[in-house]
Formats: C-alpha cells, sequence, structure tokens
C-alpha cells in the first residue's frame, strides 16, 4: 500500500474511532466481536419453511413458479426427455450450452439423439444453457449458484433460456442452511468466487412499475425437479 | 451531482404543474405500497426481522472499525484490492486510475447511488472514459441526462411514451428507427442494445448493498440481472461501496433480505442476489481477472455518535418514498440532489450541508407513514426536527418564516389575543361560503389551492369555542344529541 493510500485508511479509521469516543477495539469487547463473527447468531426463525423435505419440495416449486419459473418433477432416468421435451414445446433450438459439472454427467444425454450439448462457459449467441444448482430455497423459490470451473457464471446470465437440473435432496428452507452447507463444502470463510441466487427469470419493472420479463438475464427459466 | 435543493420551492411548481409526472406518481401511491403491505402480511415475522435488521446495523456501526478491517483481510486474502477513500474526490481519482490502468474506453455501471453522489460518470467523461449505465431506468435517464428521481426506480417519473420518444431519439442510429408503443419491446430492444456494451466494456463498476466482513464478500441486489453482468463480463470490476454497507455475517444477510425486498418492492425476493468474493480463481472459465472495492466515507464517520447516526442503519429501499405523501405529490426530482423523500431530507443536509438542503426537512407534514415502514426503524420524523433545529439555530431559516414564527409565538402567548383572532378568522373564512367543506380558492392563498383544497373549518366556531362549548353541556340528554 502507498503511503497516501495507508493514509487515506488510518484517516477514516481513525475519524470512526474519534466519532465512537474509543481507540482500536480491545480486551472483552473485541473478543465479543470476534466470537459473534465465529458463531453467527442466526436471526428470528421464519416458520413457513420449517418443514419435512417432502413439503420443502413442494414450497420450492410452488414459490418458483410465482415467481414465473416453470417446473417439471421426474426420476433421473427421464431428465434427458424432460429437457428435450421442454425445447421442442417451447420451440427452441437444441444446441445447447451445457456446465462441465460432475452434477450432470450421470444423466444419459446420448438418449436425445437431438440435443447436442457444449460444454463450458455460456457465449453471447447461447440460446440455451443447462445447469445444475449447488442448492435452492424454498422459502422464496430460490436457485442457489457455485461459480467454479464446473459452473460458469457466465451459463447463469447470457443465455435466453436457463434450464437447471436440481436433485430434491439440495432444497432446503432458507438461506441460513444455504451458508451451512458453504462452510461444510468450502470451508469456513471460503466463499466460491460468486454465489448467484436467482429467482425466477431476469424481470424489470422500470417502464411504469410493470413488470416485463428478460430485461438482461434469460427471459425463460425451467427447473427440472429431479425425484429420488 | 449539482444540487438544486436550495431552489426547492421552484423545483416543486414545476413537478406540481408536470402531467406526466403527476399521471407517473399516481401509480406510485398505489404500487409499491400496497405491494410491500401483503408482503409484509404473508411473513409473520415480519416486524421481528425489523427489529433485528435495526439491531444488526446498530452493532455494525457500533464496530464498523472492526467490521470494516475484517472485511478488507478477507478480500486481500482472496487476491481482491480494498482502496479507501475519505472524500468524494479521492473516490473518483481511485477509480479513474484503477479505469486508466486497464486502458478502459467503456465502463459498464450498474445502479449505484454512491457513485451518483460522488458525481463519478461526470468525472469519467471528462477524461475520455464512457460510462454505460445498465439498469433500465438509470439507462433511460442516463439517455436523457437526468438525475434519478427514485432510489430504486430511477426512471418512476416518465411515462411509457416518453421512454418510446427517447429510445427512438437515440437509437435510430443503431437502426432501430421504428417508434415503439409496447413495453416489452422497449425492454427488448434496450436488452439488444445494452448486451453488446457489456461484451465490449473494459471495466464492470457497481455499487454494493452490502460488504460482509465474515467472507469478504460484496453483495448485489437486482431485478434485471445486469449487475450479474457488470461483474462476470468485464475483466476488472470495481465495488464502490459507503463505510456503513459492512455488516457482520452471512447470517445477518439473510436476516436483512427478508425485509429489503419486501419493503422495496413487495417481492419475496429480487430475482438476482449475488455475492462476489475476490477475482476470477484458478480453473474459473469466466470472471473478472481484478476485483476492487472501494470503501468511501464522505462525511458519514461524522455522524457516528451523534444523535443523526440513525440515519446510517439506512438499506436504500425506497419504502419511505413510496409511503411520502410529499415524495407522493413532487416526486424525486425537486429534491434537488441524489437522494429523494424522507431519507433524503435526512441525508442531503448531512452530506452537501444544511445551508444548500435546508429546505428539505421543512418538506413533511410529519405524517410518520416514513418511519412506520422503515424496515431498520429509522426515526425519520425526529431526525427531519432536528435539522429544523438546526436550520434555526443558525439563523438559515428564510426571513418570512422567521417573523411568521414570532408573529404566532407573540399570539400564541396572549390567550385572549388567540381565541380573538381565530374567531375573527373564522368568521371571515365562513364568508367565503364553507358549504363543501373545502375551498376551491381563496384570496392570499393561491399559492395553496393551485394544486389543492383548502380545507374549511367546520361551523360552530374555533376549536376553542366547541369544546368550550361541549364542557358547559354537561346533561346526559344533550351528550345523546346526533
Amino acid at each position: 500500500m502507498s503511503e497516501s493510500a495507508a493514509t487515506a485508511r488510518s484517516q477514516i479509521l481513525n475519524s470512526i474511532r474519534r466519532a465512537l469516543r474509543r481507540g482500536e477495539i480491545s480486551g472483552a469487547e473485541r473478543q465479543a466481536v470476534e466470537a459473534r463473527l465465529a458463531a453467527p447468531p442466526r436471526g428470528p426463525a421464519v416458520a413457513r419453511a420449517r418443514l419435512a423435505q417432502p413439503e420443502k419440495v413442494a414450497l420450492f416449486c410452488q414459490w418458483a413458479e410465482a415467481n414465473n419459473a416453470t417446473v417439471a418433477r421426474v426420476g433421473a432416468a427421464a431428465v434427458p426427455a424432460e429437457i428435450m421435451a421442454y425445447l421442442a414445446r417451447n420451440n427452441l433450438p437444441t444446441d445447447v450450452a451445457m456446465a462441465p459439472s460432475p452434477q450432470l454427467a450421470d444423466y444419459d444425454w446420448a438418449s436425445q439423439k437431438m440435443l447436442r450439448p457444449r460444454r463450458g462457459r455460456g457465449e453471447a449467441s447461447d440460446q440455451v444453457a443447462i445447469t445444475g444448482a449447488f442448492a435452492a430455497i424454498a422459502e422464496t423459490g430460490t436457485l442457489v449458484m457455485a461459480s467454479g470451473p464446473e459452473h460458469p457464471v457466465t451459463l447463469n446470465l447470457l443465455p435466453d433460456t436457463h434450464i437447471v437440473v436440481l436433485r430434491e435432496a439440495d432444497i432446503v428452507g432458507g438461506y441460513e442452511e444455504v451458508w451451512e452447507r458453504l462452510r461444510e463444502r468450502y470451508g469456513k470463510n471460503r466463499m466460491p468466487r460468486t454465489i448467484n441466487t436467482i429467482t425466477g427469470p431476469s424481470r424489470t419493472g422500470d417502464i411504469e412499475q410493470t413488470i416485463e420479463l428478460g430485461a438482461h438475464g434469460p427471459r425463460r427459466m425451467h427447473i427440472v425437479v429431479v425425484r429420488e | 451531482m449539482e444540487s438544486t435543493a436550495r431552489d426547492f420551492k421552484h423545483n416543486v411548481d414545476h413537478a406540481l404543474a408536470d402531467p406526466n409526472l403527476q399521471d407517473s406518481l399516481s401509480k406510485l401511491k398505489v404500487g409499491f405500497s400496497e405491494r410491500r403491505r401483503q408482503a409484509a402480511e404473508r411473513l409473520p415475522e415480519f416486524e421481528a426481522l425489523r427489529d433485528r435488521a435495526r439491531d444488526i446495523k446498530n452493532h455494525a456501526l457500533a464496530n464498523l472499525d472492526f467490521y470494516l478491517e475484517e472485511f478488507e483481510r478477507k478480500v486481500l486474502a482472496l487476491g481482491g484490492h480494498v482502496h479507501w477513500a475519505p472524500t468524494a474526490a479521492d473516490a473518483r481519482r481511485i477509480i479513474a486510475d484503477l479505469c486508466l490502468s486497464v486502458g478502459a474506453r467503456t465502463v459498464a455501471k450498474s445502479k449505484s447511488m454512491v457513485a451518483e453522489e460522488i458525481a463519478l460518470n461526470e468525472h469519467l467523461e471528462a477524461i475520455g472514459i464512457a460510462p454505460i449505465e445498465t439498469d433500465l431506468g438509470e439507462y433511460i435517464i442516463q439517455l436523457r441526462h437526468e438525475p434519478p428521481s427514485h432510489i430504486i426506480a430511477p426512471a418512476v417519473h416518465l411515462t411509457k411514451d416518453q421512454v418510446a420518444d427517447t429510445f427512438l431519439e437515440h437509437h435510430a442510429k443503431l437502426g432501430f428507427t421504428k417508434r415503439l408503443t409496447e413495453r416489452n419491446d422497449l425492454v427488448a430492444e434496450a436488452r439488444h442494445v445494452l448486451r453488446q456494451k457489456f461484451l465490449d466494456a473494459d471495466v464492470g463498476l457497481t455499487g454494493a448493498n452490502f460488504l460482509v466482513a465474515e467472507t469478504g464478500s460484496s453483495m448485489l441486489i437486482t431485478n434485471e440481472g445486469n449487475a450479474d453482468l457488470s461483474n462476470t463480463l468485464p475483466r476488472m470490476h470495481i465495488v464502490l461501496a459507503s463505510i456503513e454497507k459492512v455488516i457482520p455475517t452471512l447470517e445477518d444477510a439473510a436476516v436483512l433480505l427478508r425485509v429489503l425486498a419486501r419493503s422495496a418492492t413487495g417481492q419475496e425476493s429480487s430475482a438476482y442476489t449475488t455475492l462476489n468474493t475476490g477475482p476470477k480463481r484458478p480453473g474459473d472459465l469466466d470472471g473478472p481477472e481484478q476485483y476492487h472495492v472501494v470503501i468511501l466515507d464522505n462525511g458519514r464517520s461524522n455522524v457516528l455518535g451523534t444523535d443523526m447516526q440513525d440515519m446510517l442503519r439506512c438499506i436504500r429501499c425506497g419504502a419511505c418514498m413510496n409511503h411520502c405523501p410529499v415524495y407522493g405529490a413532487i416526486g424525486g426530482h425537486a429534491y434537488g440532489w441524489v437522494y429523494p423523500g424522507p431519507i433524503g431530507a435526512v441525508l442531503t443536509p448531512q452530506l452537501i450541508g444544511v445551508e444548500e438542503a435546508g429546505n428539505l426537512p421543512n418538506a413533511s407534514t410529519f405524517c410518520g407513514r416514513c418511519e412506520s415502514v422503515c424496515p431498520v426503524r429509522i426515526p425519520l420524523p425526529k431526525l427531519m426536527r432536528h435539522w429544523r433545529e438546526r436550520e434555526f439555530e443558525r439563523h438559515l431559516t428564510p426571513a418570512a418564516v422567521r417573523r411568521g414564527l414570532a408573529l404566532w409565538s407573540f399570539i400564541a402567548r396572549r390567550p385572549r389575543l388567540y381565541r380573538g383572532l381565530t374567531a375573527l378568522a373564522n368568521r371571515i373564512l365562513a364568508l367565503f361560503g364553507r358549504a363543501e367543506g373545502r375551498y376551491r380558492a381563496l384570496p392570499l392563498a393561491s399559492g395553496w389551492t393551485r394544486f389543492r383544497d383548502f380545507p374549511a373549518p367546520p361551523a360552530g366556531g374555533t376549536f376553542h369555542a366547541q369544546w368550550t362549548k361541549s364542557r358547559s353541556v354537561k346533561s346526559p340528554s344533550a351528550q345523546r344529541k346526533p
């Protein structure tokens, strides 16, 4: 850090401490804030999402549809056929961008001769993307995408149509359970570069407060919930 | 941006006489506030969450230095950079230098009120860098060279037809020569034009709704996905955030998210909530190579520890303006600077001085709706009253107002004179006819009656007269009279 940058930094921190009439936090007070960081207290529990797993799945589907996504619930073997049927139903191309994810590798894509997946990041010319999801939140019908080599962020954003393959077991009640799963997977204080939580297709209300879908991200979102 | 808060009264006259604005504002009154009410009712824990949201922000403010340093430590550990900007000029210089360091020609910008506060666009343009607003509302007003009129719906003052004219004027050179009449066509055209701008941009600049100290993440909330494209496609991502945006943990973020979208638009959740933590990682197929966070003070630390500290809890949802009868009558531009509505009336005198913005805290009826809907329970009327007191103490109140108040206090301290004068005024007003309970026009009160009716005093004399009369009639039979 340059000298002027260090000065700017201490100028702000000192100004804060002066205003709060204390020096740098130390002693018992410091221990208290450090303990709060180490074991974050949860806010008031939201009853809506404290359900048994099957009801959580149903609640997720209900909210996702309320937020303009479409949902299909199928067994693992039927996933490629469901996606092919969705593409045909909506007159969409069968050249698709697919996340290079082990989560998606187990489905029998070859069973759909017409489907031509290209594995990699999203490109501006992509019409359709197929990805998995790290988790999903029943409380609001929200998908949680964790970025990484197996899930490029561009797939969530660039294509017109986003198809998400979601396992029932990855549907949780609220945000707090997602944070727990992230800490388990990536380690405490270690986040993936980007977490996109996505609730339905992109939208805007900027013209006369009327919702229009497909502002910048996908215009359509189809969620294939895989039964276990 | 240049403030016109000093000309508030002139701005208000202009706003009240603008039919397009009045048309747009009439939709606002039923839209956001009704949807917020429904969303709050759907969540039984909403009031408890508001209490917790207030407590979380208070805790963060009481330990602001600690959480900022913690946030910085986490960002640095992941290969990101943190820049500290005591003033607006510092932030502008830091951002300009970062853009120049990668030879940037265009910057894809996602709506940021802090960027408006430091007049970033004007500064970038002056050094030959084109900032492109990508939020649809911000894009529309950028084309029209207007400031935002609402903190979450910057083009809420415009009608569809005005947007259509603006697009025709600016997109014709790109081959879009047909004037559009449907909203979805307008959205599609803007999407098409802006998609290329995203792909071409060298730098993506976003604000932050929250900075999470626990993980070093910046948190962004949009419905369009424009912030996400801004922080994914360009090779450099700059986050501009003010000091009070830092919160301790992800659990705290969960509480704030639950109140933010519901208070803002009445949505259960915005479409996109994104956490960014550092630059592209090894093996990533996309994402920015550089990640910078610029932390701005700009006078905020002076508010800490004072009786005005509550204003720093604000999470910029816009509920206060959506529920404000004054905002609903005049819109956002009349406030004359970046932040309109009740929160603007409190923040603006702090950020640009009560000398310049003293009119704003006076433009309130103290009806209290703003405080009643604020997700972090900021006592906005109390803070506005505080500014009025400061203004009066510093002799900034206009002479006419001071004389009026002096006259009022002279009369109010002399009960007999007061009663005599009010009884007289009541009788004079009666001469103008009060059958309808209100006046369309009154001599000497055209400033009031031009845009609204003046309430007529009820028959039966002044309040004092009626009170005395009701106390003297004690018999039960008289009380039962209709």
